[in-house]
């Protein structure tokens, strides 16, 4: 025993030997948890239905970000008794398969928004970013009514559209080049929307989010996300005790 | 001083090089911020080009006058200096937008501003969490590691101007990732908002930093490294090694504030939860921990309890901590086998986290006495007296089924104050009632009963929070999960909402308190500056290399 303690004053000795012992050490957890992640069947499966985001939906999704969303709403329903009551069918891997970064949340401050989609109107939607206790009194959730009037910004969206190819987010070319004309597409309900359901699927959403057809806005482009938050797996067909998805 | 005397026209080849640096960094800047048509990246573009030039300009005026020598038989204490002062600064900015934020949640219809969405509690929840953690926390860690080291090694600091590049460095992280979460710049990791540049710029700070603190070591007169000192490079070692994997990104653009993380789903919240719990782990308890081993020994002039088990809890803690991150994703879409992992390590943690807390607490063995005298000795052992608390209910809260009540609810918030307020926020104002005295050249601090005042409110502003919390979150977590006897959920969410108004207030006051101890405590630390110093210190040269331990 008496050895093991004179050993370590060679590690007090030498600064170097202490910084890489220190390194091999804490390196071995985070190896062991995350590496396995990349190849295990049950994190990286494709559920149907699970699509990328339409260039509208991502711009919303950045907006979700930038005002901090995720501070106070999860997107993480588990499979609890009274959380799948609450917010629906709890949530699997592949519905976060392509957000990059994921928005789990750590915190409730507010409701879990992993399938709001659909659950409101986007009227209410509305009332309730631009004044959130005017639909509900006892709420302490921040008003956003600036977004209404915020022009979405949209010269970037194709090179956004890029960038996540680059992270492996399986976008076309043909949805590169038409990142903005979807865009614009999928907030108005009387553009020919043949090519736009091509790429992202007859079930995508399409009208007039925010109820301003003069504008396309920052508040389009939120509620858009939000109505398609979870709605994408068609939970009626879903069957989580099929052979390939228990595992 | 006889260096600057004798090679009056040389500029030292350090300052040259960070000279150089800065101007390639300001013209850099510049042509960034020209060519890029991204409205919030060309906003820190100015940000940028307006600190790189007013660094570049006062460089010229301090090479060409000299000013830039290190003389090599003295402490570098000036840099140290600064970040005490830096410390408290942010202590009150961080911890100011804490009570705004809590103010928000307790009256929401007056403390929003719908003109202001950058107002919003959204905006500023990062700002109140960066600003106490890396502003606060990271100052305090880099200004007593910084004091530390030196001591400890009977050496000065490497790299003669470059812990000025560290300190002031840091602080441009800082104002960068504030500025940014006010104008929407987000990467929305908690604890890791910062974008893509901001992240590169720390980078370089940071590698800084580890060469200024290893160089520092390798001029050491003193055969050993002290205890301190390897928690000090675990942690700095470690945040470079989190910090570089969990940011890794693709920008939009080469000019454009937004990036996408190159992990998605379960793979990005492993890395960032591996990332967030190690950010606790070696930037909130090992750095602190090395403040810990130097400035409680010293204050209680007694020697560390056990050499022994300082080495024990000293690997055991960095070994367990790495694999604890999972038990912030209990019944997530992460493996099973993987939380459960995450768990077990957590409830082991609990050990190596107490084998700490008994070295701390134990080392007053033959200095209980000074409870009584000494409020400095008092903060700092009720410091350690939280770190104790906070790591046992931490392994408490990581298991599984208390996990499933506790987790998405303020218990979570109370659980962190306890340990932040209790035990990196005294530890530190323990450390830095210490430090003033010393770096100042002062004899006592201008007074103990201010800082008895200063403990005392502190103290109830702690408790208030976290018995708040405790209440709220478990309240809501029953709520959440409450039935009615016909079977259906009983509340809907909104009612849990109303339900912590109350408690709600009851946190306001409490970090209310806890901002108004930092304030005394600011006003004692600038009237300790401002006393005249000893007659026997002025008249004798400053003290050369004197060990201190």
């Amino acid at each position: 025993m008496k050895n093991i303690w004179k050993k370590h004053g060679v590690l007090e000795r030498k600064s170097l030997l202490l910084t890489v012992s220190i390194l091999v050490v804490v390196s071995v957890g985070g190896l062991v948890e995350i590496a396995p992640l990349f190849y295990l069947e049950s994190t990286i499966e494709k559920v149907k239905g699970v699509r990328p985001y339409t260039p509208l939906e991502l711009a919303g999704r950045d907006i979700y970000i930038r005002e901090g969303c995720y501070n106070c709403h999860s997107q993480m329903i588990r499979p609890l008794r009274d959380e799948v009551e609450r917010y629906g069918h709890y949530s699997l891997a592949a519905e976060s398969m392509y957000d990059h970064p994921f928005q789990w949340g750590s915190k409730r401050t507010g409701p879990d928004l992993a399938r709001v989609g659909g659950k409101y109107s986007d009227d209410w939607h509305r009332d309730h970013l631009i004044d959130p206790r005017s639909v509900v009194p006892e709420s302490v959730m921040p008003p956003y009514a600036f977004l209404a009037g915020r022009q979405l910004e949209q010269k970037d969206i194709e090179a956004k559209l890029w960038a996540m190819t680059k992270v492996g987010v399986p976008y076309t070319q043909d949805m590169i080049d038409n990142a903005k004309t979807d865009l614009q597409t999928q907030a108005d309900p009387f553009a020919p929307a043949r090519d736009f359901k091509g790429r992202y699927g007859d079930a995508v959403l399409q009208r007039d989010f925010d109820g301003d057809p003069s504008r396309l806005t920052e508040m389009d482009a939120l509620i858009a996300y939000m109505q398609m938050l979870g709605t994408l797996v068609d939970f009626s067909t879903y069957q989580a005790e099929a052979p390939e998805n228990l595992r | 001083m006889n260096h600057s005397i004798t090679e009056p026209d040389r500029a030292p080849l350090d300052a040259i090089l960070l000279y150089v640096f800065v101007g390639l960094a300001a013209l850099g800047a510049i042509f960034a911020t020209a060519f890029s048509d991204d409205r919030l990246f060309r906003f820190h573009g100015y940000l940028l080009i307006g600190a790189f030039t007013v660094a570049f300009a006062l460089m010229t005026v301090a090479l060409s006058s000299g000013r830039l020598h290190s003389a090599q038989e003295r402490y570098a204490d000036g840099v140290i200096r600064a970040g005490v002062i830096a410390t408290m600064f942010w202590a009150v900015v961080g911890l100011l937008v804490g009570v705004v934020i809590a103010a928000q949640l307790a009256w929401p219809s007056i403390m929003y501003f719908p003109e202001h969405g950058w107002l919003n509690f959204g905006r500023l929840r990062p700002l109140h969490t960066s600003g106490v953690i890396f502003a606060f926390g990271g100052n305090a860690l880099i200004a007593t590691s910084f004091y530390v080291v030196q001591r400890t090694s009977k050496a000065r600091l490497a790299g003669g101007a470059w812990p000025w590049f560290v300190f002031w460095g840091y602080q441009l992280f800082i104002v960068l990732a504030a500025t940014g979460y006010l104008a929407g710049i987000t990467q929305s990791r908690e604890y890791a908002e910062p974008e893509w540049y901001v992240d590169l710029w720390l980078t370089i700070v940071w590698v800084a930093y580890l060469l200024v603190f290893l160089g520092t070591l390798w001029k050491r007169k003193e055969p050993h490294i002290y205890v301190a000192n390897w928690f000090y490079l675990a942690f700095i070692v470690t945040i470079a090694l989190l910090h570089v994997i969990n940011n890794l990104a693709m920008p939009v653009g080469a000019l454009h504030h937004r990036s996408y993380s190159l992990f998605a789903g379960v793979q990005d919240a492993l890395t960032q939860w591996w990332y967030g719990h190690n950010a606790v782990g070696f930037f909130l308890t090992a750095g602190f921990l090395g403040m810990m081993y130097y400035f409680v020994p010293k204050r209680a002039e007694r020697p560390v309890y056990s050499y022994r088990l300082s080495i024990v809890h000293f690997w055991s803690l960095i070994f367990i901590y790495i694999w604890a991150g999972p038990h912030h994703l209990h019944y997530t879409a992460l493996p099973q086998w993987t939380q459960t992992l995450g768990m077990t390590f957590s409830i082991m943690l609990w050990m190596p986290s107490w084998g700490g807390m008994i070295n701390g607490l134990m080392t007053l063995s033959g200095a209980w006495d000074k409870l009584r005298t000494d409020p400095v000795i008092r903060m700092m052992v009720v410091a350690i007296a939280f770190y104790g608390m906070s790591t046992f209910e931490g392994p408490l809260m990581s298991i599984r089924a208390v996990n499933s009540l506790s987790h998405y609810t303020d218990w979570t918030i109370g659980h962190v104050h306890s340990g932040a307020l209790g035990w990196v926020g005294f530890i530190s104002f323990g450390a830095i009632y210490c430090l003033v005295p010393w770096l100042w050249k002062k004899d006592r601090l201008y007074s103990n009963q201010l800082v008895e005042w200063h403990f005392w409110i502190a103290t109830t502003g702690i408790l208030l929070y976290i018995c708040a919390m405790w209440v709220s979150g478990i309240m809501e977590g029953l709520m959440w999960r409450e039935y009615t006897p016909q079977g259906f959920l009983a509340n809907s969410f909104v009612e849990t909402v109303a339900a912590k108004h109350v408690e709600n207030v009851i946190r306001m006051v409490g970090g209310l308190m806890y901002l108004a101890g930092a304030l005394i405590m600011s006003y004692n630390l600038w009237r300790t500056v401002r006393l005249p110093s000893p007659a026997s210190a002025a008249a004798t040269p400053a003290p050369a290399l004197i060990p201190a331990e």
